[in-house]
């Protein structure tokens, strides 16, 4: 019998999320990650700045709250201390494409051996609104409120790009939370990011395409319908870089 | 039998962190402290622990943010610039009550300075390292055999006070050569880190190390509870060393470098039948308040000295109610006073 329960390394905290927002269910799944691997107690969760910040209370594992950005900083501090621990750090875009850049992109040129999963909803939410680093050319937001013109504020990044560049990345996916069948994919490369860490394979990033109907200003439905007609063309889905895969498959080859 | 090794001081601080159980440093390169980098990076490995040379400053700081999280001793040192970059990651690191020992080898400022030695980050260390209500225990040695006592007592302090301790130095103590014991180290006893995030192993709740307190009222009384530890290590870890004060004409007031100056400057004057006395801080925060209290009514006057515009006037000043003239002699940014500079502000100070 298959019963739809609450994983265990979720706590009983509600989450203050707001109605529509896929963060919940990126919760849901890392936890049901935990779960399944049983590495809920050694795992260290490391949360950012920006929506997810309350994330120290939701997941049922030891937790740090980091400065604004450096959390691949602060989860490389505790992994050299704790190699056979899990840890991980759930970041959203302006805290690992915009201020925690640095952080991230040494962080995978080091090759840590950690876990990211990294939230891409091509906005600030908590601050309410703010362009991002992610956002698209012509979104509207109240930083760019007559739509973001690459002449004046630039370019996106495309982090699973960069980072594929990036020797030390061991396996970098984009994948999106738009519809069920993608979240799946979602749930897929989580599982295997976090297996990368127990294999000791190096670093891993997750980017996920999210939503945020709030300052999108939209309905859920209509949010994640932008997702997958906005978001997606520019940002493809896919695996950018998997070291782990290679490897195996000259295996085979050999 | 214990051995005087000869050692920079810069290499000092380094193998008293080791000595005193720190495995784990991160840190960046910057003049004059760089050797300390250097030195890890080849010892650290021999006995099992671990340098990072982090990307700046700011990775740096959140390494050792996360390595003490996780329960270990951690080091970073850096020199005035980089000890900026530092700042949020202090704060973040007294918010979330962590311990960790931060090395400033001072240099000259503001912006990118000079590399000479400086103790014009005085105000910083002591009164604003980070943002928020914060303070900083601050060690202020002025011997390398000095260096090593205070490095393994920061250690201490700040696990026994889960707190960021800061050893602040300068250019000419990183760089100078004196002989040192390390068997003169006095460890304290340590409780157990039942607070570290290393997983709870399915046995406990989960520990989270934090910094955001959104209700008002729980920041407040935590800032209040951290408050009234602050004042507990204002009690019981006050340091500083005096000579020749009860009587005197003047007290020269000195920390650091510039108290080796000065102290040679004192005898001096003493020797041609000046009434001088000596007061050196060891802690500059928590500062000897109480003591300078008691001494401005053993004095007539002082005259601090120190290599900035006179930072710790007003500490010095508050300390004594203003109840006996304070002067000030300094130079900045490598500009070295000889002790006959300070003879003679002394003797223009008593004029």
């Amino acid at each position: 019998m298959v019963v739809f329960d609450r994983p265990k390394s979720l706590t009983d905290k509600e989450f203050h999320y707001c109605p529509g927002c896929m963060h919940g269910v990126v919760h849901r799944i890392i936890a049901e990650v935990l779960d399944e691997l049983e590495i809920k107690g050694k795992t260290v969760g490391i949360a950012p700045v920006g929506c997810s910040v309350f994330a120290y209370n939701y997941f049922n594992c030891d937790m740090i709250q980091s400065p604004h950005g450096r959390a691949p900083a602060v989860a490389t501090g505790v992994k050299r201390v704790l190699p056979d621990n899990i840890i991980f750090t759930y970041q959203g875009d302006g805290d690992l494409a915009a201020i925690g850049t640095a952080e991230t992109v040494h962080a995978a040129a080091r090759g840590e051996n950690i876990t990211i999963i990294f939230i891409n909803n091509a906005i600030y939410g908590m601050t309410c609104g703010q362009m991002a680093p992610t956002t698209i050319p012509g979104q509207i937001t109240s930083t760019s409120p007559y739509g973001r013109k690459p002449e004046i504020q630039g370019l996106p990044i495309k982090v699973c790009e960069m980072l594929a560049a990036i020797d030390g990345t061991a396996y970098a996916e984009r994948v999106s939370a738009d519809c069920v069948k993608n979240i799946r994919g979602v749930k897929k490369a989580i599982k295997k990011a976090f297996i990368n860490q127990i294999e000791k394979k190096g670093f891993s990033i997750v980017e996920v395409l999210s939503n945020c109907p709030t300052y999108w200003g939209m309905s859920p439905v209509e949010s994640l319908e932008w997702v997958k007609t906005n978001m997606i063309p520019y940002y493809p889905l896919g695996v950018y870089k998997d070291v782990t895969a290679n490897k195996e498959n000259k295996k085979e080859e050999e | 039998m214990s051995e005087l090794v000869l050692m920079k001081g810069n290499e000092a601080i380094s193998e008293a962190a080791i000595k005193s159980g720190c495995r784990y440093y991160f840190g960046y390169p910057i003049t004059p402290q760089t050797e300390i980098a250097e030195y890890m990076s080849k010892r650290m490995p021999q006995v099992d622990g671990l340098c990072i040379q982090a990307e700046s400053e700011i990775a740096a700081i959140n390494m050792v943010l996360g390595a003490s999280s996780a329960g270990a001793r951690v080091l970073t040192s850096s020199s005035s610039p980089g000890v900026s970059l530092k700042g949020e990651g202090i704060s973040y690191l007294v918010g979330s009550d962590l311990p960790c020992v931060i090395v400033n080898v001072q240099r000259g400022g503001p912006g990118l300075g000079g590399i000479q030695p400086a103790q014009s980050d005085y105000y910083q260390a002591t009164k604003a390292m980070g943002h928020g209500d914060m303070r900083l225990i601050v060690l202020a040695p002025n011997s390398i055999q000095e260096i090593i006592e205070l490095t393994s007592l920061a250690f201490d302090l700040a696990d026994l006070y889960r707190t960021p301790v800061m050893i602040l130095a300068d250019g000419a103590l990183g760089q100078m050569m004196e002989p040192v014991d390390f068997d003169k180290l006095q460890p304290r006893e340590i409780p157990e880190k039942t607070w570290a995030a290393v997983g709870h192993q399915n046995k406990r709740e989960p520990n989270i190390i934090n910094s955001l307190y959104i209700e008002p009222k729980d920041l407040e009384d935590l800032v209040i509870e951290r408050y009234k530890k602050y004042d507990i290590i204002n009690e019981k870890e006050v340091k500083y060393e005096e000579e020749n004060i009860d009587g005197s004409d003047i007290v020269i007031v000195s920390y650091g470098i510039t108290s080796r100056i000065a102290k040679t400057a004192v005898d001096k004057l003493r020797k041609n039948g000046i009434n001088v006395g000596y007061f050196r801080p060891v802690t500059l925060s928590p500062f000897p308040a109480k003591r300078l209290g008691e001494i401005a009514d053993m004095t007539k006057r002082f005259l601090v000295t120190e290599l900035n515009m006179g930072q710790m006037v007003d500490d010095v000043k508050l300390a004594t109610k203003c109840k006996k003239p304070v002067d000030f002699y300094g130079r900045t940014g490598g500009m070295m006073p000889s002790p006959d500079e300070i003879y003679q502000a002394v003797l223009r100070t008593l004029k």
